[in-house]
């Protein structure tokens, strides 16, 4: 049931990364990844909310290990990085590095204490 | 240098590349549909880990900095091959948006942290925050230059060969004999 739950969680946060991607990147011509930073801000959040309620087995594998886990990702976040300083763009480079983990963490403190104060 | 795919910032998908702004038009259930069964299978290999692996709050989160630090080696590997061979217009959505991006995960990555500190576990928090960035932006470059090194070797040994796949590969030996 739980690996259900989490393919079912990860096929949906999948697609709407790749699609969240290509609307943020629409609106504007920057080099600046802002497609992937949001998704990953929106998923530490959300997460962040999860652990906070906290929430059972059920929700944690649909929505926390599957949503997050894959509307979120690492590996385009380390591409990008290394992309842009190889292209000579290392201020986007490092920008990228210290906003990421900054909002990021700064999301998932947010959820967490946000869920953690409505749940009571 | 001025190829589209060099301009290539974003491996889930970079509008400045024609192929990656022309896909979903051309192809829209198809490209969502193996994005989803790619990131199904990841993050499941992702729980799989974890599962293996358990830490608690004030411990060294091994499972997530392993699952991202390969995520990073393979989305390395992964561009270097997409940049250099010809591959279906779903490789790219299958392997890198779906399976590497479903595995790896930014999220875990700052709960862990965030968890860490709560817990009073400050070094551990920050020693992981750093070890991920530093293992995982290695990762990437150490992905792309073995790939690129292994391609290149074997485009020397095809008499004639060059990049473009083994199509090209075929018409080589062709014409050397």
């Amino acid at each position: 049931m739980t690996v259900l739950l989490i393919a079912l969680g990860a096929a949906l946060g999948a697609p709407l990364r790749y699609l969240t991607d290509r609307a943020v990147q629409a609106r504007h011509d920057s080099r600046f990844p802002w497609g992937t930073l949001t998704v990953n801000v929106a998923g530490s959040l959300l997460l962040g909310a999860v652990a906070g309620v906290p929430a059972g087995p059920t929700v944690t594998a649909l929505v926390g290990t599957g949503f997050c886990g894959a509307l979120t990702t690492w590996s385009t976040f380390g591409y990008e990085t290394v992309r842009l300083a190889r292209a000579g763009d290392r201020r986007y480079a490092l920008a990228n590095v210290l906003v990421s983990v900054l909002a990021g963490l700064g999301a998932a403190a947010l959820g967490f204490a946000l869920a953690r104060a409505l749940a009571g | 240098m001025t190829s589209p795919s060099s301009r290539r910032v974003d491996p889930d998908v970079d509008l400045r590349v024609p192929a990656d702004r022309g896909e979903l038009a051309a192809h829209p259930a198809a490209v969502l549909g193996v994005v989803a069964a790619g990131g199904a299978l990841g993050a499941l290999a992702r729980a799989g880990v974890q599962a293996a692996l358990p830490h608690s709050p004030t411990g060294f989160p091994w499972s997530t900095f392993t699952v991202n630090v390969t995520g990073c080696l393979l989305i390395g590997a992964l561009m270097a091959v997409l940049g250099r061979r010809r591959a279906g217009p779903l490789v790219r959505p299958l392997l890198g948006v779906g399976v590497l991006g479903g595995f790896t995960t930014f999220s875990a990555y700052a709960m862990d942290v965030h968890l860490a500190l709560a817990a009073g576990a400050a070094t551990t928090a920050l020693a992981y925050l750093a070890a991920t960035l530093v293992g995982g932006l290695t990762a990437v470059a150490a992905g792309d230059a073995l790939a690129g090194r292994l391609l290149d070797r074997a485009d020397r040994r095809r008499p004639g060969g060059g990049p473009g796949g083994p199509a090209a590969g075929r018409t080589g030996r062709r014409e050397a004999r």
